[in-house]
């Protein structure tokens, strides 16, 4: 009888020490997630991405859109860009896939994007790379031009 | 502008003098560049309303028949129809001017002008539909609910709105169900850092037409700016005063 109640006793200890090795390996708290395609580190230090990607996002966004700010570091297709995986046949994988980097934790966390009815979820396949037309390009072009000004 | 030069004894040598100090003078004050595309503004500063890009179109260049601007549009920002002309969506269109008297047919390219003025601004609910300091006129999809009435205050029937889900849109043109679009003058590509003129403009000159000129047109050494001061040009429904960012010419 004596060595069953001593059983009894410890068992709420072991189910929380069960918890926080749980919780420290985060496998019982997030769905897998898959591991960023390209990039050594983040824009920002991981557990302030999981809490404040949409404000950074959404920042971003409004100071591109209406101011013409470029390049700067909270992009949507900088997300994009680092965390696409690609398949077996390295056919790119979209970023809202099942299972894939946004998916994997939105649907966890029962939160729905609609990022991605508008936005491409997947890196460019062929970045913008073309040049200017000659004509426009032609440094012989803008010689002249600044030799003769009233000539075009 | 050469006043520098003025001790100098022999003529000829002064006037040659005169002549470089001119254009040297008018290329600092004006800021002539080596690429007639001026990005004077850094990727990651606002725009100002120190530009304002334009357009000048020239209808006698513009060849009928030829509608490499609409297609390298469409490629552009992954615009594709779904067979219904009535509801695709169309940035920029060729349209054909008949002159019922004599028969003179002219061939131009019409999309957003880009208006100082917009009448879709001016009634727009949410303020989705904005001008840009740069003179480009945007719709900001984050906040457009689709009423449409942009579509109707637009005299240039410019824009479209989007009836069914899309995929495969362009990562650098976004584009959605339920929003209202027109032309954006390629703002992706004039924001660069190096800056490239608009798609349709750069399909015309590769067509070898060079019917549509881009540029600032409030820097004086812009092709475009140059242009408007020595030809005539005029603008759609100049009577609405709209004063539009899109100019043409031989209409």
């Amino acid at each position: 009888m004596t060595p069953r109640l001593n059983f009894l006793g410890l068992l709420p200890a072991l189910i929380l020490l069960c918890g926080i090795a749980a919780a420290e390996e985060g496998s019982a708290l997030l769905p897998p997630i898959p591991p960023p395609a390209k990039g050594e580190e983040c824009v920002e230090p991981t557990d302030v991405m999981r809490r404040d990607h949409m404000r950074f996002l959404m920042h971003q966004r409004d100071d591109t859109m209406h101011q013409g700010i470029r390049g700067a570091k909270h992009s949507l297709v900088g997300c994009i860009d680092c965390h696409a995986q690609t398949d077996a046949q390295g056919v790119v994988i979209a970023v809202n896939a099942k299972g894939q980097f946004c998916e994997s934790c939105h649907s966890f966390a029962g939160v729905r994007m609609d990022c991605f009815g508008c936005h491409s979820a997947v890196p460019a396949a062929d970045p913008v790379s073309m040049a200017l037309p000659e004509r426009i390009t032609s440094p012989a072009l803008a010689a002249v031009r600044l030799a003769s000004p009233g000539v075009d | 502008m050469a006043d520098g030069s003025n001790a100098l004894a022999d003529k000829s040598r002064r006037r040659f003098l005169t002549r470089t100090g001119a254009a040297v003078a008018l290329g600092l004050a004006a800021g002539v560049r080596f690429i007639d595309f001026p990005s004077a503004r850094a990727e990651s500063s606002a725009v100002s309303g120190t530009q304002r890009w334009g357009m000048l179109i020239d209808s006698s260049k513009c060849a009928s028949g030829c509608s490499a601007c609409v297609q390298a549009c469409s490629d552009e920002h992954g615009i594709s129809g779904h067979g219904r002309p009535q509801t695709d969506a169309q940035w920029i269109r060729k349209v054909t001017l008949r002159d019922n008297e004599s028969g003179r047919e002219t061939s131009l390219p019409l999309m957003c002008q880009h208006c100082e003025n917009p009448p879709c601004v001016d009634v727009c609910p949410t303020g989705a539909s904005f001008r840009r300091a740069d003179g480009v006129v945007l719709v900001d999809k984050h906040i457009c609910i689709g009423c449409r009435y942009c579509m109707l205050a637009c005299p240039f029937k410019a824009r479209s709105f989007v009836h069914e889900n899309l995929s495969d849109q362009k990562p650098w043109s976004p584009r959605g169900k339920g929003t209202v679009e027109s032309c954006n003058l390629c703002v992706h590509r004039i924001d660069e850092a190096k800056g490239r003129v608009p798609a349709c403009a750069e399909a015309c000159e590769r067509e070898g037409h060079g019917a549509i000129q881009f540029g600032d047109l409030y820097d004086p050494a812009s092709g475009v700016a140059k242009a408007l001061a020595q030809q005539e040009s005029q603008e759609l429904r100049a009577d609405l005063r709209l004063n539009t960012g899109v100019r043409y010419q031989n209409l």
